[in-house]
């Protein structure tokens, strides 16, 4: 029998017996472990692509609570190029401005996307079953439409045995267990990979000693659609720091960091979270407005990576190869990187127009993604909590500068919140002839801009392309088997003159599958393209 | 010239990690020395009488 580990939002998938369960192991291209916003989002591209993909759940449905809220400018460019943004920034609440208080002061607001021209908002917040949900419903989509994609709920993977050429796995369903084979393994199967401990692999890194209490509320109040953030909040039995935020729903996520010794029973008594919301609530409006605790849990948190994200043909993405602090909105954001890292180069594996030591480089180049959110998310977590008395007191001195002084307001730190990954000078990448804007130096994920009726990135959604401002280039062109798309832009926004061109007159960019530019020229020259496309899927 | 209270560190977050790590392993008393020691080399590096007059006010 499967066990139901928790409660679900929306059943997306409902448990139907296959023909599998009762035939001898049949083999499967990918199989990916767990449905959640990472699972999802590489079936997705994979299937897309036309790369057979077989998703394992052991649920049947998006789980219940509170989990990513936050989805960032980058995960949406991702959703849209997969075809499932337009209900999420339809249904979330976009925000770009932020507030940060310290006990009664406002200390100053910061707005992330203060730049127009491009299609996405800096962030906008979802409840994660929704997310979960509009990926699952353009699945379906594509799978009316041939694609092939596959997802299996109520299926749990309870063993995976490693072989030379495939992964066994052994399955249990309502209706009892079965085998099947894989060529290769994703687990996105959380922070507490159950497919992980199966390989016996290791997860480390720094445990943080604190407490957050978590309530999601829901009520009718005129509270903006900022994110308000207090270090030692003015109201009473807050703790050290508090934040609100609005999602979709009438429904707003309030955090209390309650600190390292607490009796968790008690504090999850929800006459005391309501006493604890009251304050918070009446300390803005006055009065207590009328609500309903919708979601509270007690949640401790570590930041630790997998050293390695792959394991032969068993890969690990999202939370399950690495872990942070929920400040930043790190944790599903660049589980969805992950994703789209690995889709185009296992299709291209897959396909036989790459080395599979194309495949190396997902584990090196999210691991830099990894590390990188380990570090933010690690400062931002000391200086929330600080470690010791001195740095309690530098903390304190930037809090109290920051009020009168622009120059401390950088100093403060509570969260720093999820930026695309740069793979700057990785090995995949190539050569910089263009003296051209640093926003899309080689290694940077392309920045948006207006083109036409739409926009730029509508555009790069089918695999390579070579993107060409002004400069005439032959039509799509055929490397090395791969297809790249050309893009001929000749009357280019002033955004896309700022962001492509900069001081020059014309710009050649070769652009991968996830967007990220692998090399740039100020004119064309097949010579370097064909050069650069073989180093970017590591055929050189 | 006066005092420039705008945003001058280049990667803030990374200096202030630094700063907590030069005061890392020290007692109350070693930091608490440390830090005059750090105020009086900051402030001949500055050396403009008239700023490290407007330092003393910002700082109050």
């Amino acid at each position: 029998m499967v066990a139901q580990r928790y409660e679900t939002a929306f059943q997306l998938y409902p448990y139907q017996k296959v023909a599998d369960q009762t035939a001898p192991p049949k083999r499967h291209k990918v199989v990916v472990i767990g449905g959640g916003p990472v699972g999802l989002g590489l079936a997705l591209d994979l299937g897309k692509k036309g790369t057979p993909v077989l998703v394992l759940d052991d649920h049947d449905g998006a789980g219940l609570g509170s989990k990513a809220i936050c989805f960032a400018k980058r995960t949406l460019d991702i959703c849209h190029r997969l075809g499932a943004a337009k209900p999420m920034v339809e249904k979330g609440v976009v925000w770009n401005l932020g507030k940060v208080f310290h006990d009664e002061n406002r200390l100053f607001e910061f707005n992330l996307l203060p730049e127009e021209g491009h299609r996405h908002p800096a962030f906008i917040n979802l409840q994660q079953p929704y997310f979960e949900r509009f990926l699952v419903e353009e699945i379906n989509r594509a799978q009316l439409a041939g694609k092939p994609i596959e997802i299996r709920g109520r299926n749990k993977v309870t063993n995976l045995i490693q072989h030379d050429e495939h992964a066994l796995l052994e399955v249990d369903t309502p209706d009892g267990p079965y085998e099947l084979e894989a060529d290769w393994v994703i687990a996105c199967d959380g922070a507490r990979s159950p497919v992980r401990e199966m390989l016996g692999l290791g997860f480390e890194g720094r445990v943080f000693e604190d407490n957050f209490l978590i309530a999601d509320v829901r009520m009718q109040a005129d509270f903006p659609t900022e994110r308000w953030f207090w270090f030692e909040p003015p109201f009473k039995n807050s703790g050290q720091s508090a934040l609100l935020h609005k999602q979709p729903d009438d429904t707003w996520r309030i955090d209390f960091q309650l600190g390292w010794d607490i009796d968790r029973e008690l504090e999850m008594d929800p006459e005391r979270i309501r006493a604890r919301v009251d304050a918070m609530l009446s300390s803005q409006t006055g009065t207590v407005p009328e609500y309903e605790l919708v979601w509270t849990s007690i949640y401790t948190f570590q930041c630790r990576r997998m050293r390695e994200f792959r394991k032969g043909n068993v890969f690990f993405a999202g939370d399950s190869a690495h872990q942070v602090s929920p400040f930043g909105a790190r944790g599903a954001n660049s589980g969805m990187q992950d994703a789209e890292n690995l889709a185009w180069k296992l299709y291209l594996v897959l396909k036989g127009l790459a080395p599979e030591s194309l495949l190396d480089s997902y584990s090196h180049e999210r691991g830099h993604g990894a590390d990188e959110n380990i570090l933010n998310s690690s400062r931002a977590t000391d200086f929330m909590t600080p470690k010791s008395e001195m740095s309690r007191m530098f903390r304190d001195a930037v809090l109290h500068l920051a009020r009168d002084h622009a120059f401390a307001r950088p100093l403060v730190n509570s969260g720093r919140l999820s930026v695309p990954c740069t793979y700057h000078e990785f090995p995949l990448f190539g050569e910089d002839k263009l003296d051209g804007p640093d926003v899309t130096k080689p290694g940077r994920p392309c920045p948006d801009a207006p083109l036409g009726e739409g926009f730029l990135l509508d555009h790069l959604n089918n695999g390579f392309c070579l993107l060409a401002v002004n400069e005439p280039v032959a039509d799509n062109l055929l490397i090395n088997g791969i297809d790249v798309k050309t893009l001929s832009v000749t009357e280019p926004s002033s955004e896309m003159k700022q962001r492509y061109l900069g001081s020059n007159n014309s710009a050649v960019y070769l652009i991968r599958p996830d967007q990220h530019v692998v090399a740039r020229w100020p004119e064309f020259d097949m010579e370097a393209i064909r050069s650069a496309l073989r180093t970017a899927i590591s055929s050189d | 010239m006066s005092i420039n209270v705008e945003p001058n560190i280049p990667d803030p977050d990374g200096f202030y990690d630094e700063l907590l790590a030069a005061h890392e392993g020290l007692s109350k008393e070693e930091s608490d020395a440390f830090n005059a020691r750090l105020i009086l080399v900051l402030a001949n590096q500055i050396g403009d009488r008239t700023v490290l007059q407007e330092a003393l006010k910002a700082a109050k």
